[in-house]
């Protein structure tokens, strides 16, 4: 007997402008009760499907049911009258909100009744699936974990029976996906339909009873997970077979580069950010950074950069191996720290903020780094243009032209130009910040293979990550904070993921935990 | 003296509440009006043109009727401002225009309205001075109740005020209420907060931020309204209402976004600017041309210094409205 399914796409189209085609008649199904995984490389249009679906966007052709029944989905009230509900990558809360006020707004006060009937019925959705929330605190104060949990307890309020979550995994530590994963199998249990975007496959494995794959817009097929392989995965996403393992090449020669010592910082707050943190880096090496993001990872990496105020005690010491000289970095501007003849390469968190000038083309942010070059009152725009084009190729940058704004490409390419632009200045230090947060897999290999290249050349690599399976593998050594202060520096060869994620999250237990692992 | 000193701040005071009110309302949906002192100019020219049509109309002043003197000022400046509310909301809500240049130009075109109509206003009566009055209905804007005289200084602190005074702290405690304890007040203090939230969660983002803006243009518009009928006793003479738009967006700061704190912070701001003249009559201080500007700039250096130790505290639930000034697309990426 064949059920009717809870969701079903046929033949969705939808175009961005004239020439960006995100989804190309997409035909599939998503059964109740069932946790189906949504696997595509970046830019395949996974994302734009669930926006249909959830009233963003609205398809240019072809029809969604819910339930066997062709449904219109205008806006996201529309979505929520049918019971769906999205979880979205970037948390849709309103920050000076309390858990409460958040799921009270939008809604009608006839429906909820008062906030106190409301808190009820929140504590009745925790109970039943084994959440936590904590009704009266403020969404600023949240943890990233916690904004989650009130997010998808916010679309059950609303009597959600399909949830949706985009990539909800990216920033949980390992301890935290556990916990969302016993959730969705609650949820599952009780026979809602649950779909999960993510990159991570062996997540997509662990949880998913079905997996539907898009590539480039299209769909190309549903499998079992239980007849999946992460190899089997991966190639279907790309339509090639991909080359799996990171490799984490020996360089012999080590040299001592930078020395970080007591180093402590503010932010914008006045609360301390990082607090006495003391470690060094090596040429030849790369140092891997762990730790809940918020932790201190951006501190760490603006106060090297030279972009972040420091506070007493602090040292950062630059060490010049060819030429014997130790230079103090704490106190420098930018500038300074380029005159010295130190060459950093930042590949910041925020890609289009500190990274790249959104509205620029490709070339015209490679002058970014070289604008001070040669003594012309000219900029040379020959330069410039010419590494573009070199990176373009070299990289596969996909961009109409290399004048393009930058703010046009996907997310993926957009790390690429930014990784090319900084590798191309011949650093000795290199710093890159969740490199491939959002990027699919293939590109994601490519960002590996491009810093064990550098790390190869002698450059120390400093590399602050989020999926500690990469960092475990990548890594020669992790340097794991906790609240702003380290926790511990453990071998990538040895150290076990959850030994990590323990450190990640508990700063007391961390020396008994070493010592009883090792 | 301070009955007559309080009496003064208070006549002062009102313009500035009722501009503040409604900009509170407008930036609590994401929309900063900058367009306030334009709109307030135009709420005042459009009361002035309703009374003096109705002023004209009559065989003899003896025959006003209170009702119609009250009512016809009231419709025209409400409907003038509700235009110039409009205008902001259709260029910035539903063309995504840049607000701040919206806002500008709005006082701009505001200001000139209210000049282009006053002057002919003041052709059409063929007048020696470049003004023209309006005392009739002005009178019935500026009459208290009687128990006013009856109660000695109490009554002249608490009851010698129009009725547009008292409509004015109403409104703004109404406006107080409504975005701390309803729903709609905290779906709309949503969209100003995260529009695409607020989105998300179903609420019209666009339906929120037209009615919040044309409505708290509507009630600034009413502090043109009081300012040339009460203050000024129904002369317009072309000027003295930028500053006090002007002010009344510094009051919205300094009252960190609260319609209840702006009651207080605008007798305060009414009371910096009759300061002056009350310390010069009392022989405190000398007022002459060198020292009245100071005394014109204490409510910007008082806002200035709010505005340092706001920032300087960092408290979330003081910060403006976090999508202050940004527009909103859905299918933004």
């Amino acid at each position: 007997m064949q059920e009717v399914p809870a969701i079903r796409f046929e033949n969705i189209t939808k175009a961005f402008g004239t020439k960006v085609v995100a989804n190309k008649n997409v035909t599939m199904d998503i059964q109740k009760g069932e946790i189906m995984a949504l696997l595509g490389e970046n830019g395949s249009g996974k994302t734009t499907l669930m926006n249909m679906l959830s009233g963003i966007y609205r398809q240019d052709e072809g029809q969604i049911y819910i339930n066997g029944e062709e449904v219109q989905i205008t806006s996201p009230k529309d979505a929520y009258d049918l019971g769906i509900g999205m979880i979205h990558q970037h948390f849709k809360l309103v920050d000076v909100f309390t858990a409460i006020e958040n799921i009270a707004m939008g809604m009608d006060k006839k429906e909820t009744g008062s906030n106190k009937d409301i808190t009820e019925k929140v504590q009745e959705i925790c109970d039943k699936y084994g959440f936590d929330v904590d009704p009266k605190k403020k969404v600023y104060n949240m943890t990233v974990s916690e904004k989650q949990t009130l997010e998808i307890v916010k679309t059950l309020y609303r009597g959600a029976n399909m949830l949706i979550l985009d990539e909800p995994t990216a920033v949980l530590t390992p301890q935290e996906t556990d916990k969302l994963f016993a959730v969705m199998r609650n949820m599952k249990a009780d026979g809602k339909s649950i779909i999960i975007i993510t990159h991570k496959l062996n997540e997509v494995l662990a949880i998913s009873d079905r997996v539907a794959i898009l590539r480039k817009g299209e769909y190309i097929d549903t499998v079992l997970t239980a007849e999946a392989s992460v190899q089997s995965l991966t190639d279907m996403m790309v339509g090639e077979k991909v080359e799996l393992d990171i490799d984490r090449p020996e360089v012999e020669a080590k040299e001592k580069r930078i020395g970080v010592s007591h180093l402590t910082c503010l932010d914008k707050y006045g609360v301390k950010a990082l607090d006495d943190v003391t470690f060094d880096a090596y040429g030849g090496e790369i140092l891997g950074i762990a730790g809940i993001s918020g932790s201190g990872q951006k501190q760490l990496l603006e106060a090297i950069a030279g972009l972040q105020r420091c506070e007493k005690g602090s040292s950062i010491v630059y060490y010049d191996n060819s030429n014997n000289v130790e230079t103090e970095m704490v106190g420098m501007t930018v500038s300074e720290i380029k005159k010295m003849g130190v060459s950093l390469a930042f590949v910041p968190e925020d890609r289009l903020g500190m990274g790249l000038v959104g509205s620029m083309g490709m070339s015209d942010n490679m002058m970014l780094r070289s604008y001070k070059k040669g003594h012309s009152p000219f900029t040379d725009r020959k330069g410039p243009r010419d590494l573009a084009l070199r990176v373009k190729d070299e990289l596969e940058v996909l961009t109409p032209n290399v004048t393009t704004p930058v703010r046009k490409l996907s997310g993926g390419n957009v790390q690429k130009v930014l990784v090319g632009r900084e590798i191309a200045s011949e650093p000795t230090v290199m710093m890159a910040a969740y490199a491939v947060r959002g990027l699919d897999i293939n590109t994601s290999y490519t960002i590996y293979r491009l810093l064990n290249e550098q790390k190869k050349k002698g450059v120390a690599v400093i590399y602050v990550g989020e999926d500690l399976d990469v960092l475990l593998a990548l890594c020669d050594r992790i340097a794991v904070l906790c609240g702003g202060k380290l926790n511990g520096i453990v071998d990538g060869r040895t150290a076990t993921k959850e030994e990590v994620g323990l450190m990640m999250t508990h700063l007391n237990e961390e020396k008994q935990e070493v010592q009883a692992n090792g | 003296m301070f009955a007559a000193f309080f009496h003064r701040a208070v006549l002062q005071a009102i313009s500035l509440l009722f501009g503040c009110t409604g900009e509170i309302l407008t930036e609590k949906s994401g929309n900063l009006n900058l367009g306030i002192p334009g709109i307030m100019y135009v709420g005042g020219i459009s009361g002035v043109i309703g009374g003096f049509l109705y002023e004209n109309s009559l065989e003899s002043k003896d025959d006003a009727n209170w009702f119609l003197a009250i009512f016809i000022p009231l419709i025209c400046c409400l409907i003038g401002s509700l235009i110039m509310g409009l205008i902001y909301c259709f260029l910035t809500t539903t063309l995504r225009a840049n607000q701040n240049v919206t806002g500008l130009a709005l006082t701009t075109f505001g200001v000139g309205i209210g000049k282009y109509f006053g002057g002919v206003l003041i052709k059409l009566v063929h007048a020696d001075v470049p003004s023209v009055t309006v005392s009739t209905t002005s009178n019935f804007y500026k009459a208290s109740l009687p128990i006013a005289q009856d109660l000695g200084w109490f009554g002249e602190m608490f009851f010698g005020y129009g009725f547009l005074a008292y409509t004015a702290i109403i409104i703004a405690v109404i406006a107080a209420v409504f975005l701390k304890r309803t729903r709609p007040g905290l779906n709309l203090r949503a969209v100003g907060e995260n529009p695409a939230t607020a989105d998300a969660a179903g609420i019209s983002v666009t339906k929120y931020k037209y009615l919040a803006t044309c409505i708290g243009s509507m009630i600034a518009g009413m502090g043109g309204l009081y300012y040339v009928m009460n203050n000024a006793s129904g002369v317009w003479s072309n000027n003295g209402l930028d500053n006090i738009g002007w002010l009344a967006i510094a009051l919205v700061i300094f009252t960190v976004w609260k319609p209840n704190f702006a009651i207080l912070g605008a007798f305060l701001f009414g009371a910096l600017s009759i300061a002056p003249y009350y310390l010069s009559l009392y022989e405190i201080v000398d007022i002459n041309l060198r020292t009245k500007p100071f005394f014109d700039m204490l409510p910007y250096i008082v806002t200035v210094i709010v505005l340092i130790f706001n920032s300087l505290r960092k408290k979330r639930e003081t910060q403006p409205p976090e999508a202050l000034g940004l527009s909103y697309f859905r299918e933004d990426r």
